[in-house]
This record gives structure tokens, C-alpha cells and sequence, in this order.
């Protein structure tokens, strides 16, 4: 053989996602697909009062119903509470205290008949008083929620470096301004669901599509009375998650009580109505800020008090505070800083996690504020913001190392390619301008930027993940990681890095990523940490296996392996490119030697972080991704309505692994953004939403997107899989502040509320209501 | 109780197909639950997200707004039947090419808009084919990938011959 094989490499390529035919052909099984022999139609009764003591339920009219197997209420179960606060038992027996609250779960024949069941349940309530907002909660003699806290707060956070005070008096001006952040959710395509089933021996196996699924085993054990190790999880594909599927929500421990009950499988499955009732929403915010600067406009200080709203029962949504004083700390240099969060208990629905954690409103108020400064002291907003922006091998007061950070970068390329400055001042013009002449549309263009965790955030012990590597006789990788894919394209990336190692084409590679018997342990996908994480890992495991190949082709060969490389399924001569052997061929000769051996390979990456100390202190993630978005809107002023044109992102992603993949997770990510700015907004009335479909929850369609033109800032960072960050939730981050700021741009009345909707706009605009003052 | 059932036939991705189904069912249950077809997604079962589009006559329809009992002598194509001989049709490729699947949830249903969209008109703008997919909502990708997609798949059909009628 003397053909001369060069190098080609994965990495930065347009390569499709592995999982893509079998997702536009239909094959795709997602949790509604799935079917198991003799599944039972599990459903659930809703509270449909906000609080209440539940005096009596009586299920008897509903057990008699023909082809009903189980009818559950709180009494059939062991009462133990779900999430972060462990206050939310899965079926509700003393009393409601939301409008979504489970009190009684059937499983039956068919779906007429669960639902025909449910009918016939019988409950009497006694109306409580109830609170619907997080000031009034706090209020002396407000209704409590839950009797372990009377004040209703079942957490609270502070922070601080320097001294806000001193940071005060050297200021030369300070601003303050109240921002309220509003309830939106999740609306992933597939709806939520599960499949439980029980064997005779009392294992259990859920079809779950958790983010994360062996803290899933953990943590759903003692709720439903089955220890971890005799829980397996399998992962369907995921119809979308964004961060919905991080907690378990009642319906998946209700989903296995009724299979434990009729000892058959039983599948619970939502409505989309149901969907919107149930599912977790972004926390809703109300932050004031306070900030400082000096006449030269250096930042001084940024105080940030907020009240989030806990609804009925504590999620994730609670804990967003760990990234809101993220950005609050540490966006900018800022010498003095001060963050308080006081979490309410109230009577309306409960928030989870969803992409980007806070970040939103986080970055809302904090760019809302660069761009009042920056006017203050007269200087651009582009110039202000560099002025203070983080550099590279900075150590923030809050302990977060940036060993790589393209911030400056970011807000170079996006101000210059969007031509920022000149359309900026050219606005500015217009502004006062009348409206009754001609045209009431206005256009302003608008920046802002965003840091979040690029390099996984380590809020549990360890914040790792494994990987199990085999290569099989004829060359075939597969690739067992503990990572999950919901879509962002975890897999195909985690193919290019194995490959990329081989010497081999995606297509010689399988990931199998989706059951907690077979796959080694990871965290979850959360905290934009899948490529970084699962990457790295996936990496160690594949070097291990072309270490173990290229020294068994030396001995072969009798070279230095030094010497050899692995490309397109050959070893070659590194310097000279000479196709020496078959790769097949030389694992077979190992297969089948006297001293039989075959290629297994595993690798746990566990990133170089730490856990944050009490004072939420510490190196939390082991790398941080930065952007910046700068849009162009057009307003009209006689009606309110925006219209985006276009959106330039330049994100800090350390290195491109997925062209193609990474273009969608910006463009999807910058939809989502605008989304949450000018279109979506879950109406919550005394505790009701009053919008559960649709029809009438606004998601943006394909008309209205923005042109997005992207730039990817490559700086390589250190300890990032052939350099990359984690970039899954970073888009979607400072969109909605950068709209706000052009929309300011556009009329000169800026506004402190979401969402953008026409109505508020032209309050706004009219200076009744939803501006900063 | 009542279940009143009504005997209907008609071609289902080029084969005949014969069976009674309640009257009071829609055609994305009949496809998924009775024909076990489960390519074509449930999204909100109301007419608003497109998950469920299929073509009836070539047209695109929401099968979750459509009684099973109106299928009688139509022709349906669902995302199960939209493959060619040779393997993933021009439209499926172009979804997978230009990265315009990522949960793929909302991918079948898109896909048969985009294949009405298609053979409705070949030499359609970007703004048509917006509009023709404003009723099928993608919370993953921004719907950059799925324009694409279509257009690219129009571009390499110009000259080929219609997949579907
Ligand atoms: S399921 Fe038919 S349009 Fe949504
Ligand atoms: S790809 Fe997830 S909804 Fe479109």
C-alpha cells in the first residue's frame, strides 16, 4: 500500500446530527410512541382551587367504573416530598395550595374512561385565604402556605464584595430602578409524560425523559418507597426540555404508584392545556437595582435586592439566585457589590429551570442599567462597556477565573458589523421627532452582553461524567456516555471529538446515551455543560483507545508509535502520511492473538471547579462563555407593535466543534430571547392562568424572526475539549435586554417590564405605566 | 356510552386501507392509536402548533382538526410514507443537511408543509415559504434551519420531478 492519506479533521465542520434520519422520517420514539404490552391510561385530578383544605375526597364511584384498575389519593402513598425544598408530596392529602395541585390519580383501560374516572371523584374542600403576590405574602397576617414557614420564605440569599456603601460615596452618579420579570414557560413540542412498570421482583423501570437522570434515581427513591439501585431509567428521545425536565414533577412518582397498584404499566401523558397547567414556568422576578459609576465611567458599586415569587411549592426556580448574582458580581467589573433575594411562598404556579436560569432577567436589569449610565456620564454605550469590561486571567471578587474571555471581542465585532455607533446616534435624532407627520415607525438598535458557566457549574459534589469506549472488530466505535440528548446535538459532537481521536468518519461511531443500566454516571444536562463535560470525558476515552492502537501497530510494525497516526480508518506514517495497516485489521490481529485482547476503553472527567463557599464564593465552573447581541428593531408608535430585523451575535465559544449545530443553538436561542421580550407572557390572575393554549400564548413564528447574522469568537480555552465552552443556553440570555435598549434607542422611553407587548408599549410610550420612571 | 362507528376506506401512503373508527374521532388518533403510524405528532390537538400536518390530497391538513370519518376516499401521505425508493426524500435530506431538525418534534409535521408547499407552487420566494410554515411552531431552532431547509429542497427539485401529488 503506498497511498499517501492526509490529515482531515472534524472539528468546525457542518456535520449533521446522527439522530437526524431517524427524526424526519418519523422513527423517532419519543414517550408518546412508546407502547408496552398491556399498558394501562394513567391520569390525573387537579385541585382547580388555589388554597384549600381538602376535607374529604371518595373515590368509591370511580374504583366501580368498569375498566378503571387504580384510583390513588394521597393515602395510597408514602406523603414524601419532591424538589429542592422536598415540599411538594406527589399527591396532594391535607390541603392545595395551587391551582395545578394533584389529589387524586387514576389508571384505567382507556383514555375515555381515565378521564370519565377522574370525573367521578368526589372532593370537598374548604376555601382558604390565599396570596397571589410575593409583597403581600410577606406581610404580617398573610395566609400561610406552609405551616414549617410561617413568614412563608423558605430561603434566602445574600452576597456581597467590598463595600456597597463606599462604593456609594465615590460615586458621581448612582441610578436605581425597579424591574419586573413576568411568567413564561417552556412549551417544548412533545409534551410531558411517563411510562412506569414494576417486574415481579420489584425492579422498576420508568421511560423518563429527565435531563437528568441518575440524580433522578436518587432523588425520586425515598418519594416513591424504591431504592436507587433497583431503578433503571430509559430516556426516550426528548421532544425539547430547555431546562423543564431538570426536576421531577409529580407526574412521574404518581406514574409508578399507579403501575406499582395494578401491576402493569401505566403511562401518564399531558395534555397540551395540561402542559401549560403543569409544567414549570421561568421564575418571575422583581429586582431593584442600584448602581454607581464615576465621572470617567468606571462602575463603583451595583446593590440588587429581588423578590421571587415561589408559587405553592419550591423547584429549581428558587435557586436561580446562584446565576443572577453571577451577573450582577461579575458581568462587569463592578469593586463593590451587594445581592439579597428573599424566595415567597405564594398561590400561584412554581417555577423551574429553564435555559439560561435567571441569566434573562439577571441581564435585563444589569444592561438596562449600562446603557442609563453610559448616558449619564456621556459617554457611548460600546465605549462604557468596554471601559469595564472583564478581561482575560481576571479573577472576579466572586471567585470565578477567566482563563479565556472574548468579552471585548464580543462587543467589537457585533458593534462594527451592525454598524452600532453611526445607526445608534442616527436614532437618537429621530427620536422626538413628531409622529404625526408621515410614519409613526421608529427604528432603534440596541446592545447587550452576557456571561454564564461555559465549563459545567459544580453545585453537586462532583460535577462529572463517564465514558465507556469500544471499538469493534471491524472498526465500528461506540461510544457509551452518561451524558443526555435532548436535541442541542450532544451526540454528533461527542462523535466528532471520538473520531477526530480515531481517525474515523461520524459515521463509524454509535453514541449510546439513553438507559442508566448501561450508561457510566454523569450529572445531567444542565448549566450548558453536555459538550464540555460529556466531551472531555468522551475524549479521554477515545485518547486511551489510539494510545492502545497505535501502540499495538508499532509492535506490529516494529516503530515508534510515535511515529504513527490514525486516519480514515488506516495507521499511517505520521510525517509522511503512508497508509501502513488496515485499522480493522490490526484489531482483529489483537482479537484473535494467542494473548487475546479487545479494544475497551472508559474515562471519568471530572472538571477542575469547586463547589461555592457559604458566602456563594469559589471557581463554580471550569471555563465561562461571554456574548454580545446588538438588534435592530423597528417600533410603531401608533400601535406598539415591535418588529426585530435583525439580531448580530458574536459569542465567546472557546472553539467551533459543530457549525452547524452551534447556528441553531444561536438562532434558536435568539428567538427564544425575543421571545420572552415582546411575545410570550403566561397571564397568571390570582393565581389562574388564564392563558393555557396556543391561542393564546403568543410563541414566535416563522414570519417574524429576526435576519441573525453570527460571528463566533474563537479563544480557545485551556481545558475545553479541543477548546470549546458550553454555549446551549447563552444565546437566549441578553436578548431581551438588548431589545429594551433599542427600543429606548428607538422612542427615548424606556421601559422596565416584560413582556413588549403592544399594550404595554404604548402604556409605556404614553408614560402610563411599564417605563422606568 | 354510545360509540357509534362508521366503516371508511381509502389510500394511506399509496396502499388502500379499511377500517371503522368511532365518528367522533379525529385523524391524528386514527393515525396514531388505530394504525399505529406514529411518525405524525400530537402537539396541542387543537390547530395551533402544525405537529400533526399530513396531506390529504396532496394538500396539507392538521390531522388533529380533521374527523377520521372525512378520510374516506382521500388520499393521505403521513411522514411514513414520504420516503422515495432510492431512500430519504429531497425534503428530508434537506433537513438533515441543513441542520433543520433538533429535538425533531415538530420535524414531521414540517416536513409535510414543506413538501405542500412543494408541490403547490416549486418557484416560491423565502417570505412564501415563511408564511406557508407560520402554523407550525419550532421551539428549538428558530425556524433559520428549517427555511433553509425547504428552500434548498425547492432549489434541487426545480428540475426533478414531484414526489408527491
Ligand atoms: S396537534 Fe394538530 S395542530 Fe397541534
Ligand atoms: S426541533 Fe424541537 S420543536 Fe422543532
Amino acid at each position: 500500500m503506498t497511498a499517501l492519506i492526509e490529515k482531515e479533521t472534524l472539528i468546525g465542520k457542518r456535520v449533521p446530527k446522527l439522530d437526524a434520519p431517524k427524526k424526519v422520517t418519523g422513527a423517532a420514539q419519543y414517550i408518546h410512541d412508546i407502547e408496552l404490552p398491556g399498558m394501562l391510561v394513567g391520569k390525573i385530578r387537579r385541585s382547580e382551587r388555589v388554597h384549600a383544605r381538602i376535607v374529604r375526597i371518595d373515590t368509591t364511584e370511580a374504583k366501580a367504573l368498569p375498566g378503571v384498575h387504580a384510583v390513588l389519593t394521597a393515602a395510597d402513598t408514602p406523603g414524601v416530598g419532591l424538589g429542592h425544598g422536598k415540599d411538594n408530596p406527589p399527591l396532594k392529602g391535607d390541603k392545595v395550595r395551587c391551582e395545578r395541585d394533584e389529589i387524586a390519580a387514576v389508571a384505567a383501560e382507556t383514555e375515555d374512561i381515565a378521564e370519565q374516572a377522574l370525573k367521578l371523584i368526589r372532593v370537598e374542600y374548604e376555601d382558604l385565604p390565599a396570596v397571589f403576590s410575593p409583597a403581600e405574602a410577606l406581610e404580617d397576617g398573610a395566609p400561610i402556605i406552609h405551616e414549617q414557614h410561617p413568614k412563608n420564605i423558605p430561603f434566602t440569599y445574600d452576597y456581597h464584595h467590598g463595600d456597597v456603601a463606599q462604593g456609594e460615596a465615590e460615586s458621581d452618579v448612582v441610578i436605581e430602578d425597579n424591574y419586573r420579570l413576568h411568567f413564561v414557560t417552556h412549551c417544548c413540542m412533545g409534551v410531558s409524560g411517563a411510562i412506569a412498570q414494576f417486574d415481579s421482583e420489584g425492579n422498576l423501570t420508568v421511560h423518563s425523559q429527565t435531563q437528568v437522570p441518575f440524580l433522578y434515581k436518587k432523588e425520586i427513591a425515598p418519594v416513591i418507597a424504591v431504592p436507587p439501585e433497583k431503578i433503571r431509567v430509559i430516556q426516550p428521545v426528548i421532544g425539547g426540555a430547555f431546562g423543564s425536565k431538570l426536576d421531577i414533577y409529580p407526574f412521574e412518582p404518581i406514574c409508578i404508584f399507579l403501575a406499582r397498584a395494578t401491576r402493569r404499566p401505566v403511562r401518564v401523558l399531558f395534555t397540551r392545556e395540561e402542559e401549560f397547567l403543569a409544567s414549570p414556568t421561568r421564575q418571575p422576578v422583581e429586582l431593584v437595582l442600584r448602581s454607581g459609576v464615576k465621572s470617567d465611567g468606571t462602575l463603583t458599586f451595583r446593590n440588587c435586592r429581588t423578590l421571587h415569587d415561589n408559587g405553592g411549592y419550591t423547584s429549581w426556580g428558587a435557586t436561580t439566585p446562584f446565576v443572577i448574582m453571577q451577573t450582577i458580581s461579575s458581568l462587569y467589573r463592578v469593586p463593590h457589590c451587594q445581592y439579597h433575594t428573599t424566595v415567597v411562598y405564594t398561590n400561584n404556579p412554581y417555577s423551574g429551570s429553564f435555559r439560561g436560569f435567571g441569566n434573562l432577567q439577571a441581564t435585563f436589569a444589569v444592561e438596562s442599567h449600562m446603557d442609563k449610565l453610559a448616558e449619564a456620564v456621556g459617554m457611548d454605550p460600546l465605549a462604557f462597556r468596554m471601559h469595564n469590561a472583564q478581561q482575560p486571567e481576571e479573577t472576579t471578587p466572586q471567585g470565578m477565573v477567566f482563563h479565556t474571555c472574548g468579552l471585548s471581542e464580543c462587543l467589537s465585532i457585533t458593534t462594527e458589523k451592525s454598524g452600532f455607533l453611526a445607526k445608534h446616534d442616527a436614532n437618537r435624532e429621530t427620536q422626538a421627532a413628531p409622529t404625526r407627520t408621515g410614519s409613526a415607525v421608529k427604528r432603534g438598535i440596541g446592545m447587550a452582553s452576557l456571561l454564564h458557566v461555559g465549563g459545567g457549574a459544580k453545585i453537586y459534589r462532583s460535577d462529572g461524567c463517564g465514558t465507556i469506549l469500544k471499538v469493534d472488530d471491524h472498526a465500528h466505535v461506540t461510544v457509551i456516555t452518561g451524558s443526555t440528548e435532548i436535541g442541542q446535538g450532544s451526540e454528533t459532537v461527542i462523535a466528532q471529538l471520538v473520531g477526530e481521536e480515531l481517525g474515523l468518519p461520524v459515521s463509524a461511531i454509535t453514541v449510546i446515551n439513553s438507559d442508566t443500566e448501561i450508561t457510566p454516571w454523569d450529572v445531567g444536562v444542565h448549566a450548558s455543560r453536555t459538550t464540555f463535560i460529556a466531551g472531555n470525558s468522551a475524549r479521554g476515552a477515545a485518547r486511551k483507545a489510539r494510545d492502545k492502537l497505535l501502540i499495538a501497530a508499532g509492535e506490529k510494525l516494529k516503530v515508534d508509535p510515535e511515529t504513527l497516526d490514525l486516519r480514515k480508518g488506516l495507521v499511517v506514517r505520521s510525517d509522511s502520511g503512508e497508509s501502513l495497516l488496515e485499522l480493522g485489521k490490526l484489531i482483529r490481529s489483537l482479537h484473535f492473538a494467542r494473548k487475546a485482547e479487545v479494544v475497551m476503553t472508559s474515562d471519568y472527567y471530572e472538571p477542575p471547579s469547586v463547589m461555592q463557599d457559604s458566602e456563594f464564593k469559589g471557581d463554580v465552573s471550569a471555563s465561562y462563555a461571554f456574548g454580545t447581541q446588538v438588534v435592530e428593531l423597528e417600533v410603531d408608535t401608533g400601535t406598539g407593535v415591535i418588529r426585530i430585523l435583525k439580531v448580530t451575535s458574536a459569542h465567546d465559544v472557546g472553539k467551533v466543534i459543530n457549525a452547524l449545530s452551534i447556528e441553531g443553538q444561536i438562532e434558536g436561542g435568539v428567538v427564544m430571547g425575543m421571545g420572552y421580550a415582546i411575545a410570550e407572557h403566561l397571564i397568571v390572575k390570582d393565581g389562574r392562568m388564564k392563558n393555557p393554549s396556543f391561542r393564546d400564548y403568543k410563541l414566535v413564528t416563522a414570519p417574524e424572526i429576526p435576519v441573525v447574522d453570527m460571528h463566533f469568537i474563537e479563544t480557545n480555552d485551556p481545558e475545553g475539549p479541543v477548546g470549546a465552552k458550553g454555549v446551549g443556553e447563552a444565546p437566549a440570555i441578553c436578548t431581551a435586554a438588548a431589545i429594551v435598549n433599542a427600543l429606548y434607542n428607538a422612542t427615548g422611553v424606556r421601559f422596565c417590564e416584560l413582556p413588549l407587548t403592544p399594550e404595554i408599549v404604548l402604556r409605556g410610550l404614553k408614560q402610563c405605566g411599564g417605563h422606568c420612571p | 356510552m354510545k360509540c357509534i362507528k362508521q366503516e371508511i376506506s381509502f389510500t394511506l401512503n399509496g396502499g388502500a386501507v379499511c377500517v371503522d373508527v368511532p365518528v367522533t374521532t379525529d385523524t391524528l388518533t386514527m393515525l396514531r392509536d388505530r394504525l399505529k403510524l406514529t411518525g405524525t405528532k400530537y402537539g396541542c390537538g387543537e390547530g395551533e402548533c402544525g405537529a400533526c400536518t399530513i396531506l390529504v390530497d396532496g394538500v396539507a391538513v392538521n390531522a388533529c382538526l380533521m374527523f377520521a370519518v372525512d378520510c374516506h376516499g382521500r388520499e393521505l401521505t403521513t411522514i411514513e410514507g414520504v420516503q422515495t425508493e432510492d431512500g430519504l426524500s429531497t425534503m428530508q435530506r434537506a433537513f438533515v443537511s441543513c441542520g433543520a431538525t433538533q429535538c425533531g418534534f415538530c420535524t414531521p409535521g414540517l416536513i409535510m408543509q414543506g413538501t405542500s408547499l412543494l408541490n403547490r407552487s416549486p418557484d416560491i420566494s423565502v417570505e412564501q415559504i415563511k408564511r406557508g410554515i407560520e402554523g407550525n411552531l419550532c421551539r428549538c431552532t428558530g425556524y433559520h434551519k428549517v427555511i433553509d431547509a425547504i428552500a434548498t429542497a425547492l432549489d434541487s427539485n426545480r428540475s426533478a420531478p414531484k414526489e408527491h401529488s
